[in-house]
């Protein structure tokens, strides 16, 4: 495996943290593929083989209807994350697809400025290459706790 | 926010008559909630502990909790089940450490390993004679005077209660045949199957959640994703249930899919009501589950568990209680043994409707706290629940926090307040 592929990955999850942290939520969508899957579980429930999600979509457009829910529709207080992504660890490469693992930790700073370890986690991720670069067929997010304070609005 | 209050805020007895008024002082204070622990949901009410489906084996057991007290289900080889307090006949150790297991040979607590069959009797005290004659229990000491407290266990539709009081009624009569057969409903004889669970911690009063969940006047306004889908409006077809003790309710609607009154909603210039769409509706493509064609119904039983239809996100949502102003909100996910793949997928992707991170409920995570914080400084005033009227009466009409009243008319009762 070649360390340009390493670092590819190192970036787009770099690019991924960031586009979060700085509130462009638009932006969160075009780092996955049309056929995509993002979903958040926790990892109690995959030891237990359960198959529910904190947040389950299985196409870009439901990706994009995210964001738009919360942009428009919900209602939660003002907030934001910090995130810090681990090194990748590039677990197998084929032809279509290379599949890497990531440690994560996230801050959620609220609007009153409490500032609150909100989630750690592994981003369990499937990566295309594209000539546009890398996209995400899949991202199942595994937090290492089932519990969630209060409510979980923005996208891990 | 809680303890400060409690030496200059006014006595438990300063709580007007009727049900259209409630002092936020029953938010706040330790001394309310340590009552509220014994006198009701360790009194004559029925609580939620799991699912048979928990269990489904001999020797297995689960961890839950009866209001804040640690509880242990169990089933036992002649395939029974039971359910005891998960504390330590000895010193007060949990006895089991984890959520779930397996104890064919029963329990044995880590402090000083007294050991438990699976209903719950003390079986043995290590040392108990002491070692070469010295030391050991003295000689009056009986194992089966000793044992941590037991619960009345019964089921309805594979969902799991149980009781600290001897004296509470049986579990049917405790839902009354209305509620009874509104789970029922939901459940069809099936076989129920653990889909996921999560747990969301809210930074309230269990109360306030519980009044959440009752409040079917919100739901339309707060939450904008519900109504302009359509799940759920209050110009649909439906109806409020209260039970003659007001402690449980059923909120449920149908899809009207006649001329329904779109104009009603934008005659009150509410929030919730825009021309939102969905890039990927198949989020909503559930399939015909219900005859009935009551696409949402939620339901409480008294004191603190809700069972939620909302198209076909089935779920379970127990109230843990965890302080005056913390509370566990434990999602239990459901699907059937007999759901298709097809079914199950819709299941999945309905499941985003709920939750923490729920596109209709993340809202209900976080408004306890509005009203928390917003009533810290204010014990002595109080809340105005007089929509709808100032009775605890089922109605058609959604526009109403009847179902609100009935709980604190249970509540009252309960406590003897």
């Amino acid at each position: 495996m070649s360390q340009e592929l390493v670092f590819a990955i190192a970036q787009a999850q770099a690019a991924y943290g960031r586009c979060l942290d700085e509130d462009r939520l638009e932006d969160w969508p075009d780092f996955f593929a049309q056929d995509c899957l993002y979903r958040v579980t926790s990892a109690q429930n995959i030891r237990d083989g359960y198959e529910a999600s904190l947040i389950f979509l299985n196409s870009k457009g439901m990706v994009r209807d995210r964001i738009t829910a919360l942009r428009d529709a919900n209602i939660y207080e003002r907030q934001a994350y910090r995130h810090v992504i681990g090194q990748p660890l590039i677990t197998a490469q084929t032809k279509e697809r290379v599949t890497s693992e990531a440690s994560f930790i996230i801050a959620r700073i609220m609007r009153d400025g409490t500032t609150d370890l909100f989630a750690t986690g592994r981003y369990l991720d499937s990566w295309r290459q594209t000539s546009a670069g890398l996209e995400l067929i899949e991202r199942v997010v595994v937090c290492d706790s089932s519990r969630i304070d209060t409510l979980l609005a923005l996208p891990l | 926010m809680a303890a400060e209050g409690s030496t200059v805020a006014p006595t438990p007895c300063d709580w007007p008559e009727g049900l259209t008024r409630v002092p936020f002082w029953l938010f706040q204070r330790d001394d309310v909630y340590a009552k509220e622990q014994q006198q009701l949901f360790q009194g004559r009410v029925w609580s939620f502990l799991c699912l048979e489906a928990d269990l489904p084996n001999p020797g297995d057991w689960r961890a839950t909790h009866v209001g804040d007290a640690p509880v242990v289900v169990t089933r036992n080889q002649a395939g029974e089940l039971h359910a005891f307090e998960n504390r330590c006949a000895h010193r007060g150790s949990l006895i089991c450490l984890e959520e779930r297991g397996k104890a064919d040979k029963g329990f044995s607590c880590v402090y000083h390993a007294w050991t438990y069959n699976l209903e719950g009797d003390l079986t043995g005290v290590a040392f108990m004679k002491g070692i070469k004659g010295k030391g050991g229990m003295p000689p009056d000491f009986k194992v089966g005077d000793h044992g941590p407290r037991k619960l009345r266990v019964e089921t309805h539709s594979g969902l799991v209660f149980g009781t600290f009081a001897a004296d509470a009624p049986a579990l049917a009569d405790y839902l009354g045949e209305e509620i009874a057969s509104r789970i029922s409903r939901v459940f069809r004889g099936r076989k129920p199957v653990v889909l996921g669970r999560f747990t969301q911690a809210l930074p309230n009063n269990w109360k306030l959640y519980i009044e959440n969940v009752k409040d079917s006047y919100h739901a339309s306004i707060l939450h904008l994703f519900f109504t302009t889908f359509e799940l759920n409006r209050l110009s649909q077809k439906g109806a409020i249930i209260v039970d003659e003790t007001g402690g449980h309710h059923v909120s449920y609607s149908a899809i009207d899919k006649g001329p329904t009154g779109n104009a009603v909603y934008a005659d009150q210039k509410i929030r919730s009501d825009s021309d939102y769409k969905l890039a990927d509706p198949s989020l909503l493509h559930g399939f015909e589950e219900y005859e009935d064609g009551v696409t949402l119904q939620i339901l409480t039983v008294f004191p603190a568990v809700v069972v939620q239809q909302i198209q076909n996100a089935i779920a379970i949502r127990q109230v843990v209680p965890r302080g005056p102003d913390k509370t566990d909100l434990n999602w239990i996910y459901l699907g059937f043994e007999d759901d298709t793949p097809d079914e199950r997928i819709a299941r999945l992707k309905q499941a985003n409707l709920v939750g923490p991170a729920g596109y209709i409920s993340m809202e209900d995570g976080c408004v306890g706290g509005f009203v928390q914080r917003g009533t810290a400084g204010a014990p002595s005033e109080k809340a105005v629940i007089e929509m709808g009227g100032k009775t605890a009466e089922g109605s058609e009409s959604r526009v109403t926090e009847a179902s609100i009243r009935g709980f604190w008319k249970a509540y009252r009762a309960h406590m003897g307040m």
